[in-house]
């Protein structure tokens, strides 16, 4: 196989790994947020729940970034036209993630009733809109997108994403990523603070697992009667990155299944992430934590590749210009730059899940929802 | 089409985010380096006024840095959502530099900031001071690659464009770190950073001084900043030369609208204008005044070479737009029928490319190949024109930069000089001067960034792709959208971020909500470390 060809193929696994490490970590901190009101009845437990995830929060968001920079040069057509045909979506989700960072600095910093409510409400919209914007998002591109290029490489929308964005699947698709981000951060919670804050996250995680496992199912039925995309066209894999000019491509009812139908193994995927929501919930029901957050990880996993086993070739499909959808082959960057990326990442990848890792060790335990009235080296 | 007006306030949105961004980022940088200072001194002398230091500035660093990572991730997107054109056109290469800032400095500095934070009393005192070493690492690496990804859009090293993706392609790993733009800019702003964290430091020292509050605490964080903030503001200064030279060499445009040289200079005698009412309709000085011989040595390092002027840039600029129409009309031909005599065509003056899509905005209907022999020399000027930086912005955002750059040297020269004497107390207006002086280094690193950027207008990528083209084709009602949430939020935020910092920055470091801070009034002489050392 040609060199090119393997890297844009590992590119593209690793975009699926980058989107599940977004998911799970920044996924965890947003259900924390949006849990806050819910687990926390007084300002000692919301204190508690927020410094449950205060270590952590901010090296979690780099996920965020780094999907962001990872986009731009691995597929930067990818990131030119998504980001922009997904504007106002985009810059929503860009007020909710700087709503964050400064909601965490600075809630706990003043000692008055209304500041500090003002700014739980703001962990609860900068957690929640996310989570369903990312889903909706993902089951826009599932839908197919309003866009063409023209000859230098401009992209065009075509309509605009708001008569379509919040159509009834997309809705399933946000309402799921929303579940499993509070089953993500239901199960830290879970882990790091006491009675009764623990207890509640625990009744809403379980929840959020089996509500995402039923929203799955559905979904995976619901993709069947939607058309999807194919090439009408021989295509060579190692093509010039540009959207311009490729093999024609055509929609069909289904067409999302046929990998699926071409590769039966590929039915393992699903079903992974199946279990991790099913076998999830029953670890938290058995009270084990640190396996339920795994086995969230995992579901997060099995759902994010699922969409990618399904998509493949295709990245952003386009409904108004088929031809011009922007897949694995043609939206990829150079052969150059993919080797050095993958040379950094080889080094960096290992490295920073170690640190993070142990960061996470020094950190570990409990808490402490008495002393924090007090503590002035927490959030 | 384009619509311009789209364009304009695309624009717009980056500066103010970008602007905005980089209010914090210089404190970040510089703040992090002074923290692992301080707790070296802490390491090694045991003292724990160095570990009271170390925390209290902490504090004011994490009110800083919150808003400096929430405004960086706007920037990491908005190359995707405002500027498409651009992103897919240099992504290749400009993505590279910032995954890899991601992957190797940002994830660094995040992770290891929350157990600076978090870690006091769950890490061994070695293990607390790697974990700021690894912060204050983090942060400048950071700045290493955001500045090289910039250095890419001032001199496009290690790239090639590509007829057949219709993009820039990276083609050397080494030539786009080690540009030299990107180098020389790297330290300058590091470096400046620094200089704003030892302003700051030094600034909220002197106003404990001015009340006599927490005097051994305040006297020696005055002396560690005033020591670094010397050093530092020489090394700003000195690097910002070696920028410049850059400029020199490799943005001719930029350095002419920078020191308002219509006409080409005839050395040695050609002054430095010191002010200057530049008119860049009249393309001249209403007036101006200079000091004679200056010029020359200053730019090129010699004192025979001249500078070419603004003028003489438009003129010969010509034939380059000339064969950049060319070029642009061959590509659109190649790309339509895959035809090999356009791609020759193409590739005989490839390298103008960027001048005849600079072309397009000034021809009939943007588009090259309506314009007639009638239209040219029209189109050639307007394009000529357009390729010169606004001269009244570029000269003044210098002028400012490097005037407030040699005030700094001599607060810190004052202030180090009576720190070491112990008559700091003796010097209020000093001490007054510090603490006003506190937002200035931040507001000349902002005059730095518009000298950097306005001067590399009209293009994102020097000399390749016209700011014009490089925006998103959004709907206005899209911008207006996105300016708006811009303004209210980020008002909001530096709202609360002020209260914030000036609350802590009053309570002081014994000081926290509840507490009443220590009542001015004579020394302290039972704090510890202080009753030997004459302060005063």
């Amino acid at each position: 196989m040609e060199t090119y060809i393997l890297l844009k193929l590992i590119w593209a696994v690793l975009l699926g790994v980058l989107l599940t490490g977004l998911a799970v970590m920044v996924g965890m901190d947003m259900g924390v947020g949006t849990l806050l009101r819910f687990v926390g009845r007084n300002d000692a437990e919301r204190r508690a729940a927020l410094n449950a995830i205060g270590p952590h929060w901010d090296g979690n968001q780099v996920w965020f970034i780094l999907g962001g920079g990872a986009i731009f040069a691995a597929f930067p057509t990818l990131y030119a036209t998504s980001f922009s045909t997904f504007y106002v979506v985009m810059i929503l989700l860009l007020f909710s993630m700087i709503l964050r960072p400064v909601a965490f600095e600075y809630r706990s910093k003043v000692d008055a009733r209304r500041w500090r409510d003002a700014w739980d409400w703001g962990f609860l919209i900068s957690g929640a809109l996310p989570m369903i914007v990312f889903g909706a998002a993902i089951g826009n591109i599932l839908e197919g997108v309003a866009f063409h290029f023209s000859w230098d490489g401009q992209y065009y929308q075509d309509q605009s994403f708001i008569w379509y964005l919040l159509n009834p699947f997309a809705v399933l698709c946000g309402l799921m990523s929303l579940a499993l981000s509070l089953y993500q951060g239901g199960t830290m919670l879970m882990m790091r603070t006491e009675m009764p804050i623990a207890a509640r996250a625990r009744s809403v995680a379980m929840a959020g697992g089996l509500l995402a496992a039923l929203l799955f199912a559905i979904g995976g039925v619901w993709i069947s009667y939607l058309p999807g995309f194919l090439f009408a066209q021989a295509v060579d894999p190692a093509m010039p990155a540009t959207p311009l000019g490729g093999p024609q491509v055509i929609m069909a009812v289904g067409a999302w299944l046929t990998n699926f139908h071409i590769f039966p193994m590929l039915w393992i995927v699903p079903g992974l992430g199946f279990f991790g929501m099913i076998a999830g919930s029953l670890a938290l029901a058995a009270r084990r934590p640190a396996l339920g957050w795994w086995l969230g990880a995992l579901a997060w996993a099995g759902t994010i590749f699922t969409v990618g086993c399904a998509m493949f070739p295709f990245l952003m499909p386009s409904v108004t210009a088929p031809s011009q959808s922007l897949t694995v082959w043609n939206a990829s960057g150079s052969a150059y730059n993919l080797t050095w990326m993958l040379a950094f990442s080889l080094v960096f990848v290992p490295v920073v899940i170690i640190y993070t890792g142990w960061a996470f060790r020094i950190m570990r335990g409990r808490v402490k929802t008495a002393g924090m009235a007090n503590d002035d080296h927490s959030y | 089409m384009i619509d311009a007006t789209v364009v304009e306030l695309s624009r717009m949105q980056f500066a103010l985010t970008a602007l905005y961004h980089f209010l914090f980022v210089p404190l970040t940088l510089g703040m992090t380096v002074m923290l692992a200072a301080m707790e070296t001194v802490y390491f090694i002398t045991g003292k724990p006024i160095y570990k009271e230091m170390t925390q209290f500035w902490g504090k004011l660093f994490g009110i800083n840095f919150a808003i400096g990572v929430a405004t960086g991730l706007t920037m990491e997107f908005e190359f995707g959502t405002n500027w498409s054109m651009y992103s897919h056109f240099v992504g290749d290469v400009f993505g590279t530099p910032l995954a890899i800032e991601g992957l190797m400095a940002f994830f660094l500095e995040s992770t290891f900031v929350g157990l600076m934070f978090f870690g006091w009393d769950r890490l061994s005192r070695p293990a607390h001071l790697a974990v700021t070493y690894l912060v204050a690492l983090g942060s400048n690496l950071s700045a290493l690659w955001i500045l090289v990804a910039n250095g890419f859009m001032q001199d496009p090293v290690g790239a090639h464009f590509d007829p057949d993706t219709m993009r820039m392609e990276f083609s050397s790993f080494t030539d786009l770190v080690f540009s030299e733009d990107a180098q020389a800019k790297f330290v300058h702003t590091s470096i400046a950073g620094f200089v704003c964290a030892a302003m700051f430091i030094m600034g909220i020292s002197a106003y404990y001084l001015l009340r006599r509050q927490h005097r051994e605490f305040a006297a020696r964080s005055f002396r560690m900043a005033a020591l670094v903030g010397l050093v530092a503001s020489l090394a700003v200064i000195t690097l910002g030369d070696a920028l410049g030279r850059a400029d020199y060499l490799l943005q001719a445009p930029k350095i002419a609208a920078m020191e308002g040289i219509w006409e080409t200079t005839k050395p040695p005698y050609e002054p430095w204008k010191i002010v200057a009412l530049p008119d860049d309709a009249a393309q001249r000085d209403v007036f101006s005044f200079g000091l004679p011989y200056v010029l020359t040595p200053l730019v090129t390092h010699s004192f025979d070479k001249p500078i070419p002027g603004i003028l003489a840039l438009e003129n010969d600029v010509k034939p380059r737009i000339v064969r950049g129409i060319g070029a642009v009309l061959a590509l659109h031909a190649y790309a339509t029928t895959k035809d090999k005599a356009a791609l020759a065509a193409f590739r005989q003056n490839e390298n103008d490319m960027g001048y005849g899509l600079l072309a397009q905005r000034f021809a009939p209907d943007q588009d090259l190949a309506k314009i007639t022999e009638a239209d040219l020399p029209k189109v050639l000027d307007l394009t000529a024109r357009e390729t010169i930086p606004n001269v009244f912005v570029e000269f003044w955002s210098f002028r400012i930069m490097v005037a407030f750059g040699f005030a700094f040297l001599a607060v810190f020269a004052f202030g180090a000089y009576y720190s070491l004497k112990n008559q700091l107390e003796r010097h209020p207006f000093l001490l007054r001067l510090t603490t006003w002086s506190i937002p200035l280094p931040v507001l000349a690193t902002e005059f730095g960034w518009i000298t950097a950027e306005n001067g590399r207008q009209p293009w994102t990528v020097f000399g390749w792709l016209p700011t014009f083209q490089s925006a998103s084709s959004h709907a206005l009602g899209y911008m207006l959208f996105s300016l708006t949430g811009f303004a209210l939020l980020y008002s909001s935020f530096i709202a609360a971020e002020l209260y914030l910092m000036f609350k802590f920055a009053r309570l002081g470091p014994q000081g926290r909500p509840g507490h009443t801070p220590t009542q001015p009034g004579p020394a302290l002489a039972g704090a510890p470390g202080y009753a030997d050392k004459p302060w005063q």
